[in-house]
Parts: C-alpha cells; structure tokens; sequence
C-alpha cells in the first residue's frame, strides 16, 4: 500500500472496518485489517477475515502500533483487526480530560 | 477529516440517543434523526448557489443540523452575531456572499435583505431537513477545507473572518473528547451564543461524547439555575460574566441546590478571584474547570482542571493558592510558549506575550493570510506568564499593556486588587495619554449594590496593595462596565469615555 496521510479514511477489504488515520509513518506502509490490505473504497479481492487477525474493531477506539508513529481510529467497527506489517496494532488509552465544553 | 465524521460515528453508536433539546420550543433531535436531517439540508444547501452558510440565529436545533450540513456539502459555516444592527449585519455579510441564509424569523423580518443572500426562516429550514430522506453519506474527507468561519468579536477594531478547517476542528476533537464517553444521563446545558467558537465546540465535543444538549438561548440567570434543576444538568460551561450573575442571583443562598452538576467549567474571558470563591461555596460537589482559548485555535487549549482548583483553594503555598486564577496547563497536542517583543523565549516568571502550537490551531484569517510562522507557532496577542509549574496566568491583551513612565503594566492585575475591595463589584483600568507619563493610569468602578465608598479610599486601597506608580489617577463610578454579550470587556469604549473624562 502507498503512504498514508492524516486525515485518509480507508476501508477493510474483508469485513465492515473503516478506520481514519490520525498519524503515519513516511513511505510505504503495510496496514491491513482482518489480515487483507486496506483500500480507499474497501474493494478488494474479497475473501475472509484472517483467523490471526480476527479480534474486531471497536467504534471510536484508537489503535497504535509499538512504535507509536501510526495511529488510526475506528470509524466504523468490524470483525477483522488492524495490523501493520503482520504486527497486530494495539488499543491506545483514552486520556481522560476535564469537560471543557 | 471532516466534521461529519464525528455525526456518523455518533448515529452509528448511539443513533437513538436525544442530540439536542430546545428549552424554549420543547422541541428535541436524537443523533440519528439528526444525522439525516444534516443529509437532506445538505443536498438543499449543494442545489443553490450559495458559496457561504450564514446562520443569524440564537441556539435552536437547526445549529446543529446546519453545522453537519455544511460539512456534508463542503459549504463553509459563517454564524453570525443577531443582535448586531442592520448596516453591522450587511457589512459582515458583504464578505461572505452568496450565501444561504438561515434565521430568526423577528431578526428576518426587520432586516432589509441583502443582493446576492437567499433568505430562509428558522423553521423553513429545519422542517423539510427533518422530513426527508437522507442520501448515501458522500462528503469530502479533505481535511484543508473550510469548515467554518468565525467572525472574531472585534473588541480592538473591524472583526476578521477567522477560518477553521476541518483538520483544526477534528484534530481539537480527536484530542480532548473521548468518544461515548458519556453515559445516557449526562446532560449538557449550552448557553453561550452560536456564533462564538465556544458554541460550536459544544455542539462538536457533545456530539462525540454523546451527551444530551439543552440549548438555552437567551441567558438569565434564573432560568439557568431552573434549567439545570429541572433537566438535571450534569455538565455546563459559561462565561465568567454569567457565572458572576448566576453567584449574584444566589446572593443569601447556601447552597445553588443542584444536585446533578457534575461539572461547570467556564472561559472566555478573566475570571474574578472573589466570584469563583463565591462559586465553589455555592457549588460544593461540583467540579471546576477553567478553560483558555481563543477562536482562532479552536476553543480551548489549555485547562485549569477540577483537582487543581481544589488544590489551589486548599492550599498554603502562595504559588499554588495563586493558581486558582491560572488558565492551567496546555491540553495534550498543544504546547505554550511566552516571548518577549524581539521574539525570543522567555523563562517561568517571565512576562511577555503568549505563543501557541498545535494541530487544532489555525491562526488564519480570510483575507489576510496566517499568522502562524514556519515552526508552527501562533501570536495569541494575550500578555501572561508561565508559573514554575508550567500554569499559564492570563495579563489581558498585549495591546492593553499600560506603558506608564517607562514601566509595563497590566491592567488586569490592578482590577484585580480593586474587585478584592468589600464595596467593588467590577473595575475596569485603561491607560490614557498623559502629557507628563505617556499614559496615565484611569479607571472606572462599579460599586456591588448599596455599597458606598470614595476614590480616596480606593486609591488608598490599591496603594496598600501594589507599587504606587499602579495607584489609579483618577477613577469614575458607573453603573456598569460594557461588555460583550460573551463576557469581553469592550476596552477600547472604556479608554474613550475615560479620554474625554
């Protein structure tokens, strides 16, 4: 898959995920969910949701890898999960903050 | 990016939550019938040949619903202020035409129209957006597209049209609101006007939470304090002129009596030490929060926080007690810088002007460029300094800075001994030119009601307080101060009054 910027939304290929990145590397970036490359449209060769990659995605949550320069959030949950050259991402806590408006 | 984004995830998680209810109309919007309504205004919105939306109206439902239609339709959001007059209205909308209008069918009514503006009553408008059928979601995801344009208050001169794009709105989102993260009974009382930056990041930070919102429209202070009662309001934000109005109304109470707030947290303008005081006794289980931001960054970036308001109250140490009129400290994202006049980074305890990074910052205006320089950093033209601690103290403008025989001084740090006073219910210090000086150092009072005092005894005051050269010139009791309807001190009608005094 070519380089992702901010902002870019992108569709699992074999489940109902739907992610927008928040933050990526430069260059080219592996990310797949459910195991299948993730595209623009979510057309893809079809196919199943990877029994290794198979934890879901969950509304709203943010998922980052061991790095911590690429993080996308769920914009629409599905059963597949996230992975970033084969390296299941990881939940990313949620700060809590004071209610400010 | 894109402001709908948030609406879809919002219908998609909890679509049969109630968004928005009207206290006045008694009218309300779950997130689902709320996403659609924001689908049909926008293919209304893509069919005309409107370059702009302009919203002339008070909080009512269809803020909401124009605010993610415009997003839909990648049409920019223009709300502008209805209490301004006619030639005021014309002169701002001059600079946003063609445009679709949506208003308040009395302000409408009494406007003369303007070439160029396609005019729609309040109602006209929200029926058939909450009748139709929504289409498939097809809105741009470029996060470079305008969102929103935010005319700024124009205390200083001509307003300018600040710009937020969707990346500013989203990323100040993404940065500070956890999605869901309110449970069905939270319930949120917006009161601050549509047109300030502060209305529009309620609508956004509620919506992802998934909070209850009940607008209120035109502030009092009783009916707040009926409304938060009776809707059982977890969560409100005002201005501090509100707040100082809501401590008033409750003058002789022990307690506010509402039981469900949670939380009430304030910005917008300087807080007076002895109203928040006065507020913490009246709401006792409630949390604090104090928020500093500006429309151009997006609403708040730094936060004074519940735990450190009540560490501040509770504590001995002059320096944290001292935080209690502190903005706090940058949301994550965000970053703060103070400079002097040269540009050059200053210490803690320094004084100079306060610089701004972050992605939700935009420090852009229509017209005239960024402001923003090539690291990143925004001019906010607010004077404060930085505490040891990294809290963030807030000196009022750079431009009201007070240059008197050579020496700088804010003026906020002189109205802040003379509120202390017993009698002193509001002050206003302006520097004036002064053939000896530069500038003198005048000012005006507003006693608390049936207090009686003289200037003597007032000068007297300051002088026990703070070096001589702050000690006011001169000094004029007026009935009350001029401000604007969000709680900004109209400096500049003070400094005129005063210069012909």
């Amino acid at each position: 898959m070519a380089g992702l910027a901010a902002g870019k939304r992108l569709k699992s290929t074999v489940c109902n995920t739907e992610i927008m990145v928040i933050a990526a590397p430069g260059g080219e970036v592996d990310l797949t969910c459910g195991g299948a490359p993730m595209s623009a449209d979510g057309a893809g060769n079809g196919g199943n949701v990877a029994a290794d990659f198979a934890e879901g995605t969950t509304l709203g949550k943010r998922y980052t890898n061991e790095e911590g320069n690429l993080e996308v959030l769920c914009v629409k949950p599905g059963d597949g999960s996230l992975a970033l050259g084969g390296v299941a991402l990881k939940l990313k806590d949620a700060k809590k903050l004071p209610k400010t408006d | 990016m894109n402001v709908m984004m948030l609406l879809e995830m919002a219908a998609s998680g909890f679509g049969d939550r109630v968004a928005f209810v009207d206290a006045q109309a008694g009218a309300s919007i779950t997130y689902q019938e709320l996403y659609d309504a924001a689908g049909v205004a926008a293919q209304t919105l893509a069919a005309s040949d409107a370059e702009r939306f302009v919203m002339l109206d008070v909080t009512n439902l269809s803020i909401p619903v124009a605010l993610f239609a415009c997003g839909w339709a990648g049409v920019p959001y223009v709300p502008i202020n209805y209490r301004l007059t006619d030639p005021e209205i014309d002169a701002l909308i001059d600079r946003v035409k063609p445009a679709y209008l949506v208003g308040d069918p009395d302000r409408i009514g009494r406007w003369t129209g303007n070439d160029g503006v396609e005019v729609h009553g309040r109602d006209a408008f929200l029926g058939p957006a909450r009748a139709g059928d929504a289409p498939e979601p097809a809105w741009s995801m470029d996060a470079e597209e305008t969102a929103a344009l935010l005319f700024t208050s124009g205390t200083t001169g001509t307003p300018k049209a600040a710009v937020l794009r969707h990346k500013h709105l989203v990323s100040y989102i993404l940065g500070s609101v956890e999605f869901m993260g309110a449970d069905e009974a939270e319930t949120s009382l917006v009161c601050v006007p549509p047109y300030h930056v502060a209305g529009i990041a309620a609508v956004l930070s509620s919506v992802y939470s998934g909070r209850r919102v009940v607008q209120l429209a035109n502030f009092t202070p009783e009916t707040w304090i009926d409304l938060v009662r009776a809707e059982k309001v977890t969560t409100a934000f005002v201005v501090p002129t509100m707040l100082h109005r809501i401590v008033d109304v409750l003058e002789g109470e022990s307690s506010a009596n509402v039981p469900h707030l949670e939380s009430l947290s304030f910005g917008g303008g300087k807080m007076p030490l002895p109203v928040i005081e006065r507020a913490m006794e009246l709401f006792p289980d409630t949390d604090f929060t104090n928020a500093y931001g500006l429309t151009e960054t997006s609403s708040t970036v730094t936060v004074l926080g519940p735990d450190e308001h009540r560490a501040a109250a509770a504590s001995d140490d002059p320096v944290v007690k001292h935080r209690l009129v502190s903005v706090g400290v940058p949301l994550p994202g965000i970053e703060i810088e103070i400079r002097d006049d040269d540009g050059n980074v200053l210490g803690a305890e320094e004084h100079g002007e306060v610089y701004v990074r972050g992605e939700q910052v935009s420090g852009e205006y229509e017209g005239r460029g960024s402001l923003v320089d090539e690291n990143g950093w925004f001019p906010t033209r607010d004077a404060g300094y930085l505490d040891e601690g990294g809290f963030l103290f807030l000196e009022g403008r750079a431009d009201d800075i007070i240059v008197r025989g050579g020496e700088n001084m804010s003026p906020g740090e002189i109205e802040d001994v003379l509120i202390e006073h017993e009698a002193v219910f509001d002050a206003a210090i302006v520097g004036v030119p002064d053939k000896e000086w530069g500038e003198a150092v005048v000012g005006a009072v507003v006693l608390e009601p049936g207090a009686e005092t003289e200037v003597e005894a007032l000068q007297a005051w300051v002088k026990d307080h703070m070096r001589s050269s702050r000690v006011p010139e001169r000094l004029e009791f007026w009935n009350e101060l001029p401000y604007t309807e969000t709680g900004k001190l109209l400096r500049r009608i003070v400094k005129g009054r005063l210069a012909d005094g």
